[in-house]
């Protein structure tokens, strides 16, 4: 069944888009991720011009995370004050990130950004997760395990410090300020939540509770990928409203059905494979990088 | 075919005075691109009509030619600059066609010189893509190379040297396929009567493609209305996340 979607020009089969927003979805449920690290890619290679697929991507989060922040929000599992602090930086953050986005296109190095950007991120943090599940699974033992300080000395270090009760936690605003800032670049830059950024700050660098982190983290993705449609509808005018409804309606029903089996497997072993197909897609990043590219020449209108 | 080009060569010259004259027509005047698009067939066809209805034993053959709106580009080749793949060189062209179909009744090259196919675009070789300024030659041909070369691949450039069919000498017709991702605008068909190396008689035709319906709708509020365009999308993937959720909390 093929539709035609009228931003990005072109038509695609629409049950593959559904099926692939179903098994982003299923796989934000089980691991808790905005799954925007997945779609992007896919889509690009599907032949979705990037702009368009970075754009409608950043919609699909917003739905995929809403059920997500829902439920939390119901547990008691949300931060607020957290969260309203890393949402202004995360608002701030996705402005300057359009800034950025419309400078690197107009010199032309706007894919090879996103491509190194994916392969660091993805390559680093996979890396320190798989590494993480296979200590826990006891299939790798460290030699010395260090304690690690619940607080992070740089994070501790800085001036004005407030209360986040929900937390636990007495720190200075500007560091979840920051940390929000830079997941809203990543967000317009890469089309990804950053989730899989923020979850991972939250806990090792602020040493936050660890109740709150996913919920907290979830109701910023939320809103930093609402903003950050505003921003990509009103500047870049990318977002393929119906290429996001196909990928939705395939990713809210997957992410129920992800969040149902999250339950019945084993943190640990969800943990890596969560790691393994983070480092698949950075080492697919990779190997477009330094192979040859199919297309050379790239068109770009004016 | 072949024997066509023979005749032409050998032909004595016996044409009638007056010149022939192109009656042509095509299949859609414009192209409605809906949610099920997937691309279109046009069928230019259309008769010639010889002096005195008397066919020449050497019957003139046709090339049409289908252009899209003309648009400047600016492509961008990649290197390999330390051991990465990225963007290096760049080139402008101020009119490439967005389209661009050629189908005829025997290899363009054939029927005429290389001062007549410049002269009317009839072929990818001879489109007047009017590069920037200050490239090199061997720099601006590798970019047109690489420009035809990716349009062909994505269906967009396209040419057919025995797309045209001519039966009884007078009616000719050609298909021409066109792919879901082509441009909006107003195209135009040209149709030419190409007899010893000359065209003889020339016609053109105007076609729209456009998109329709909410696909018009959807295109013209991005551009329009970002920001409610923007709060649509919001609201739609809000919408469906809370609804999946209502609908999926009884259930596990």
């Amino acid at each position: 069944m093929d539709i035609y979607l009228p931003i990005a020009g072109m038509s695609v089969n629409a049950l593959l888009m559904v099926a692939l927003g179903g098994l982003v979805g299923l796989l934000s449920g089980m691991f808790g991720v905005g799954g925007g690290f997945l779609t992007t890619p896919l889509l690009i290679f599907y032949g979705i011009p990037p702009t368009v697929a970075v754009a409608s991507a950043t919609t699909q989060i917003t739905g995929a995370s809403v059920s997500g922040a829902h439920a939390h929000w119901q547990r008691g599992g949300v931060d607020f004050k957290m969260s309203a602090v890393l949402i202004a930086g995360g608002a701030v953050g996705s402005l300057v990130g359009a800034g950025l986005f419309r400078l690197l296109q107009s010199s032309g190095q706007i894919d090879l950004v996103i491509g190194f950007l994916y392969v660091l991120l993805l390559g680093g943090i996979g890396g320190l997760m798989l590494k993480d599940a296979l200590v826990a699974l006891g299939w790798v033992k460290l030699e010395e395990r260090t304690e690690r300080p619940r607080h992070n000395r740089w994070v501790a270090s800085l001036p004005l410090r407030w209360r986040f009760y929900a937390s636990g936690l007495y720190i200075s605003p500007l560091a979840p300020l920051a940390l929000g800032f830079l997941a809203g670049v990543m967000t317009v830059l890469l089309g990804i939540g950053g989730g899989f950024i923020l979850v991972p700050a939250m806990i090792y660098l602020f040493g936050m509770a660890a109740r709150v982190v996913v919920g907290t983290s979830l109701v910023m993705i939320l809103a930093v990928s609402a903003v950050t449609t505003m921003v990509h509808a009103t500047t870049t005018q990318a977002v393929d409203i119906v290429l996001a409804g196909l990928l939705l309606i395939g990713g809210v029903i997957g992410a129920q059905y992800g969040a149902a089996l999250a339950t019945r497997l084993k943190p640990d072993l969800l943990r890596l494979a969560l790691a393994a197909i983070i480092l698949m897609v950075a080492l697919r990043m990779l190997l477009g990088l330094t192979w040859r590219p199919d297309e050379i020449f790239t068109i770009e209108y004016l | 075919m072949r024997r066509a080009f023979i005749l032409l060569g050998l032909a004595p010259i016996l044409m009638a005075q007056a010149e022939p004259k192109l009656v042509p027509d095509i299949s859609a005047r414009s192209i409605q691109i809906r949610y099920s698009f997937t691309g279109a067939q046009l069928l230019l066809f259309g008769a010639i009509l010889y002096p005195g209805g008397r066919v020449p034993r050497h019957p003139a053959d046709v090339i049409v030619v289908l252009k899209g709106p003309v648009e400047p580009i600016l492509m961008r080749e990649k290197a390999k600059i330390a051991g990465i793949w990225m963007n290096a060189d760049s080139n402008r062209f101020r009119s490439a066609p967005s389209f661009y179909a050629v189908a005829s009744s025997a290899p363009v090259r054939k029927l005429v010189d290389e001062r007549t196919a410049a002269i009317y675009e009839l072929g990818l070789q001879d489109l007047q893509l009017s590069p920037g300024g200050g490239a090199l030659p061997d720099k601006e041909r590798r970019f047109e190379a690489g420009l035809l070369d990716v349009r062909k691949r994505n269906g967009l450039y396209a040419e057919n040297p025995h797309g045209v069919e001519i039966s009884e000498g007078v009616l000719y017709r050609a298909r021409i396929s066109i792919p879901s991702q082509v441009p909006v605008g107003t195209y135009t068909a040209e149709t030419f009567l190409v007899d010893k190396g000359k065209v003889i008689a020339a016609a053109t035709k105007e076609i729209e493609i456009g998109k329709s319906g909410f696909e018009r709708y959807v295109a013209l509020a991005a551009r329009r209305h970002g920001f409610l365009y923007g709060l649509a999308a919001v609201m739609l993937s809000l919408g469906l996340g809370w609804a999946a959720a209502l609908a999926f909390r009884r259930r596990f």
